[in-house]
């Protein structure tokens, strides 16, 4: 498979690259429009700020190309800030607009337990997951943020509850994203990555074959 | 439902080898780190900190290259630091491999570099680490690996260093360190109802009661230690049941 975890200067890519690498997995890292054409799928991995993600993204002239490749039915991932920059806007960063690949907001979380929210916690489940299946339902995923979608419609799957609920779950046909990082989470975060390559791979060759439409999820 | 509480193994090196003292003298060869990493990360470590306590700019590629070495053995949080005085410094150190970084000397000589390296990279990246002392009726910090004293108030320069933009307290009891007498309570419930961030508890560790004191008593976000994991006398696995059995919320291993 021809996997690109997009580059756009900041993000922790080599952890996910080694997480990757431990499922026997090769990937490489795509910084040009040009790139993220033709893969089967896309990972936007994630650290720091929302405003300065989007706009590493735009100075790289990303944000299209990468609205496209989804519009065309690449799997993509996102993970913790690049599943934040899915939305349309972030409390983060109120003149910086998102990827808009959902129309909810990010919001900071109120300060009701202690923030950042870092460390292992626990999902409640709202609907059937790709992303989760043959992770046990009280499985602890690592979480490093202060700012989440608390809302996600439809394509809100799995929840956590830390200063009220917010998604940390999403999917929608070819979009994947999670608030935690399933390559810090151990074995579970590593089921999460199987499960997405699984998904990919699953759509990749529906993609491929003739009358199938592009990105349809089974 | 519940943020678990984290115990997390730490390795002080001279940048290169694990090495242990008690009150941080005396100091011996303990290993290696990628290899105790290793061991931790499938024991079931929630996190893990590698530090360089000899913090010279001479040894700063060699500690760079154990990050690296250490990062390619973990799936879960690394934090790293030890004389980290920069932006720059602070990017080479996530660069290699660490989720976090922590910073102690250089921050309550330069407080604003807690504020540049949380606008650089995220709160979430920024552990201010005190080490703190007992003097009269306060708790002091103490700078360049617990040597000199500050004159300044601890519990204070933890809500300042919050107010600058640490995400973390990693705080060190040095009146505990290397003592196996448990962690200091009253220090550590003083930082955490001080500070809105997580706080990690350092100092003292040993029996797993000494764990469940910390968490309940010290109101400790998570618990760190060396020399008891490092010796096996206490096992990650054992210790995360036995809290566990006491209703203290963790995450129990694989």
């Amino acid at each position: 498979m021809n996997i690109a975890l997009v580059e756009y200067g900041a993000g922790n890519l080599p952890s996910v690259e080694r997480a990757l690498a431990r499922l026997g997995v090769e990937s490489h890292r795509a910084s040009k429009p040009e790139e993220l054409a033709g893969c089967d799928a896309l990972i936007l991995p994630g650290v720091g700020h929302f405003g300065a993600l989007m706009r590493s993204l735009g100075e790289r002239s990303l944000v299209e190309p990468l609205r496209n490749a989804v519009a065309q039915g690449t799997p993509l991932l996102g993970i913790c800030l690049g599943l934040q920059a899915m939305f349309a806007t972030s409390d983060e960063a109120p003149g910086d607009a998102g990827l808009a690949l959902f129309p909810q907001k990010v919001s900071a979380l109120p300060a009701v337990d202690r923030l950042p929210h870092m460390g292992w916690n626990q999902l409640r489940r709202a609907q059937p997951s790709k992303l989760l299946e043959r992770v046990p339902e009280d499985a602890y995923f690592y979480f490093a943020h202060s700012y989440a979608a608390l809302d996600a419609g439809d394509a809100g799957v799995a929840y956590c509850d830390h200063c009220g609920s917010f998604v940390a779950v999403v999917e929608q046909k070819n979009v994947f994203a999670t608030q935690f990082h399933p390559e810090k989470s151990g074995p579970v975060g590593a089921q999460i990555l199987t499960n997405f390559l699984r998904q990919a791979d699953t759509q990749a060759r529906q993609a491929g074959l003739p009358g199938r439409q592009a990105g349809g999820s089974a | 439902m519940s943020l678990a509480h984290r115990i997390i193994p730490c390795l002080d090196t001279d940048g290169e080898r694990v090495v242990k003292g008690v009150n941080f003298v005396n100091l011996r060869d303990a290993g290696d780190p990628a290899a105790l990493a290793a061991r931790y990360n499938i024991e079931g470590a929630d996190e893990l900190v590698v530090l360089d306590i000899a913090a010279s700019r001479d040894h700063r590629p060699t500690f760079l290259e154990t990050i690296r070495r250490v990062a390619a053995e973990l799936a879960i949080p690394l934090t790293a630091g030890g004389g980290v005085a920069n932006v720059d410094e602070g990017r080479a150190i996530l660069r290699a491999g660490a989720d976090k970084l922590t910073v102690n000397t250089a921050a309550i000589r330069n407080p604003a570099l807690l504020t540049a390296l949380a606008a650089e990279f995220g709160s979430q990246a920024v552990v201010l680490a005190i080490d703190a002392k007992r003097v009269g009726d306060h708790w002091e910090a103490f700078v360049r690996g617990g040597s000199v004293p500050t004159g300044i108030d601890a519990i204070e320069w933890a809500r300042q260093g919050v107010d600058r933009g640490a995400g973390e307290i990693l705080i060190t009891s040095m009146d505990k360190d290397g003592t196996r007498s448990g962690f200091d309570c009253p220090l550590t419930a003083a930082i955490s109802r001080a500070v809105s961030v997580p706080v990690i508890a350092s100092g003292g560790a040993d029996t797993p009661d000494t764990f469940l004191e910390v968490f309940r008593e010290g109101r400790a976000d998570a618990a760190l230690a060396a020399s008891i994991f490092h010796d096996s006398i206490q096992g990650l696995g054992a210790l995360k049941k036995y809290l566990g059995e006491q209703g203290v919320s963790v995450r129990q291993s694989a």
